[in-house]
């Protein structure tokens, strides 16, 4: 008596004709050339109910289910699974969808270049349950910070982590709490700002709504670690939600004792207001921001002297946007080290992204410093939407610039954008492509710091609006040869003259795109062309051949300004057109376009 | 007085109700930070509170999180059911939900066509 190995079934019946009885018969053939005819029982049994599978075999002891099985396939089941143990995945049956065929988050394009560090709960955990953040971890930087570390040493850790500001400029963190430490004063504040306004820019909200505690936690290691007492985080009005999960996070601290007198028994003291800002894009410069909660108008100062020795009400204060803060708790449950071997050696971390424009994954992406923009845009943006052709990536919001497809290879970090003209800024990266006009962009960016301007000071009051009329002049079709050398004098005196970061940075969008696409101000400025097809004024109306020459759109033509015969391909006199736009919504065919 | 041994007690605690959640409700998570909701997402937690309650489901806990990311995605809505994988459903509309608790939530079958993504339950604990 011979020891069965295995076990071979066959299901048959009448479904498959005599294709069952040839797969049975093919079995033996197989395990007999193998010599494995008595270790290895075959048996053919009726039909299964599932016909629409094709012929089946179940291999025993492991029960394999094979599908659509051909007599030619037998060979291979032999060798592979009986022989050698492989299972013949080609083969196997498919049921429904199991949970085993979901791809894993972090196996999706989307997300296996991410390293989530501050967007680390958004999306799994409940923002407005302090339960889930504490189960998660959280409140464990402070507890290590207030019981086992000096402020000094705090301040240490975070210079160490080599942690710069992720609100735009990218200020050493560290030495920024240093000199408030540093500066003399028995009354400091801190300030989170919370004032995010690029266009396009989204990242701190979603951090306030998803994850709220670990940026008050942050904070509260920042007021311990430079001696405040007291705390102000500046949100805009426009972010409702994110103003009530932060109201909900603070009466929850004030609740446990994270917030308020003698936290965990340390002996710091620690209150956190709510400051709604009113939507003034300038007040997200610390100045003007801090002048804003005095209740003042919000309109940047000079500096010196900086916020760290005169600040808020002439004291000591220490301003750090968002994301900052949500980086500190982990770095100091992690440590510095951990920190600074992400990213590269300047910028170490991630930085979170809001991927927006012609992309198509428009969301957030938190990646390492020193990864490509290339990576961002086409890995995990999943490349241009409907198609078509990168041109640039806006970074930097109204002070950033646009590169070109070639600096794609670049990795990001805060140096080296600086050095293309560009910079990091809070996060915001607009994706463009060729359907977009890079002087209506530079012009698109004027527009909005033209009007976000405080009007303070000259340069950037009179100077960006003269440089918006000499784009608007450029993109109607009435640019003379001189304008591009005037934009680039103007640019480069408000760059020198203008009081504050935001009038210091305007002119950016415009040198960046003159930098790289200069041919399209050229186009613009001597043939008088658009060559996206964008500025209405540049842009002539024409028929293709896809044209039948039904005659509709002449006789509509308002001006007579299309002649053809019918059945014929009709022609557009631009000398006569006046671009209403008449000939193009009455085309049956879609032949008319403009260009 | 909060303190540091209080805190701790606290995370066990807490977490171990959480993982005892887990192990016994189906939760049903839908994605409301600004752009979920933007894109419809009350409309869809209405439709699923509505049809938890129409089905008289018990042991179903119906929970909001913040924006994972996926934006161009939203509605985003998470099945986990007792000891599974933490499933999600993309461009989810209110006419989508009786299908999800349904086929999913109540019979443990995957709705396919509005499956993104999923993670695992090692990740969860």
């Amino acid at each position: 008596m011979h020891h069965i190995k295995a076990q071979v079934i066959v299901f048959g019946g009448t479904d498959f004709g005599t294709t069952a009885k040839d797969i049975q018969e093919r079995f033996v053939q197989e395990l007999t050339k193998k010599g494995l005819k008595d270790t290895v029982k075959v048996m053919e049994t009726g039909g299964h109910g599932y016909v629409e599978n094709g012929p089946m075999v179940i291999v025993y002891p492991d029960g394999t289910f094979y599908s659509n099985v051909k007599p030619e396939d037998v060979a291979e089941i032999v060798e592979s699974h009986i022989c050698n143990g492989q299972v013949v995945d080609r083969l196997l049956f498919h049921d429904k969808m199991t949970q085993e065929q979901i791809p894993e988050y972090k196996e999706m394009p989307f997300f296996k270049k991410q390293v989530r560090i501050v967007l680390e709960n958004v999306g799994k955990i409940n923002p407005e349950k302090i339960e889930e953040y504490v189960a998660s971890g959280g409140y464990e930087g402070l507890a290590k910070a207030l019981t086992t570390m000096q402020p000094q040493e705090v301040v240490d850790e975070i210079k160490k982590s080599g942690l710069r500001g992720r609100g735009g400029a990218g200020f050493r963190t560290g030495m920024k709490w240093q000199f408030a430490r540093d500066a003399k004063g028995d009354k400091k504040y801190i300030i989170c700002n919370a004032d995010e306004g690029d266009p396009g820019a989204f990242m701190d909200r979603s951090v306030l709504e998803g994850d709220p505690h670990r940026v008050l936690e942050g904070m509260i290691i920042c007021a311990y670690a430079i001696g405040a007492d007291e705390g102000y985080i500046y949100v805009r009005a426009e972010y409702p939600l994110a103003i009530k999960r932060l109201r909900n996070a603070i009466a929850q601290d004030e609740e446990l004792g994270f917030l308020g007198d003698n936290i965990l028994g340390s002996g710091f003291n620690f209150r956190l207001h709510i400051k709604e800002g009113a939507g003034a894009f300038v007040c997200g410069e610390e100045t003007a921001l801090m002048a804003s909660i005095e209740g003042r108008r919000g309109m940047p100062r000079p500096r010196p002297p900086f916020p760290a020795n005169s600040g808020l009400w002439g004291k000591p204060t220490n301003n750090n946007n968002v994301e900052t803060y949500a980086n500190i708790a982990k770095i100091i449950v992690k440590g510095a080290d951990w920190f600074s071997s992400i990213g590269t050696k300047g910028s170490s971390g991630t930085k979170v992204f809001a991927l927006t424009g012609k992309i198509n994954n428009t969301g957030l992406a938190e990646v390492p410093m020193g990864i490509t923009m290339r990576e961002v845009i086409f890995e995990i943006g999943g490349g241009i939407a409907n198609g078509r052709k990168f041109k640039a990536v806006q970074i930097g919001g109204p002070s950033g610039g646009c590169l070109p497809e070639s600096l794609l290879d670049l990795p990001i970090d805060y140096d080296a954008l600086t050095q293309v003209g560009a910079m990091m800024g809070s996060g915001g990266l607009v994706v463009m492509d060729d359907s977009t006009c890079m002087v209506d962009v530079a012009k698109f960016f004027l527009n909005f710091t033209q009007s976000e301007s405080c009007g303070q000071c000259t340069p950037c009051r009179e100077g960006t609006k003269r440089m918006l009329e000499i784009l608007t002049r450029i993109t109607d079709g009435q640019g003379s040869e001189s304008d591009i050398a005037l934009l680039e004098t103007l640019a480069k005196n408000i760059k020198l003259s203008a009081l504050c970061g935001l009038g210091q940075t305007a002119p950016n969008p415009v040198l960046s795109t003159l930098h790289y696409f200069r041919d399209e101000y050229e186009a613009h400025i001597k043939d008088k062309k658009c060559p996206a097809g964008v500025c209405e004024n540049l842009a002539d109306f024409y028929i293709t051949d896809a044209c039948k020459g039904c005659g509709l759109c002449a006789r509509n033509c308002p001006v007579h300004a299309i002649s053809g015969k019918p059945k014929e391909q009709h022609v557009i006199d631009t000398t006569i057109c006046i671009k209403c736009g008449t000939c193009m919504s009455n085309c049956p065919f879609n032949a008319i376009k403009k260009g | 007085m909060m303190t540091v041994e209080k805190l701790e007690a606290l995370r066990k605690q807490w977490k171990a109700e959480l993982d005892d959640k887990h192990s016994k409700e189906t939760q049903i998570i839908v994605g409301m930070g600004t752009c979920g909701i933007a894109a419809g997402a009350r409309g869809v937690m209405a439709a699923i509170l509505a049809e938890v309650d129409n089905r008289q489901l018990k042991n179903i806990s119906v929970l909001q999180t913040g924006c994972i990311g996926m934006c161009a995605r939203e509605v985003l809505v998470d099945v986990v059911r007792p000891g599974e994988d933490r499933i999600t459903y993309g461009s989810v509309k209110p006419s989508d939900v009786k299908r999800i608790i349904g086929e999913h939530v109540v019979n443990g079958n995957i709705v396919e066509d509005l499956v993104v993504a999923k993670i695992a339950k090692e990740e969860l604990a």
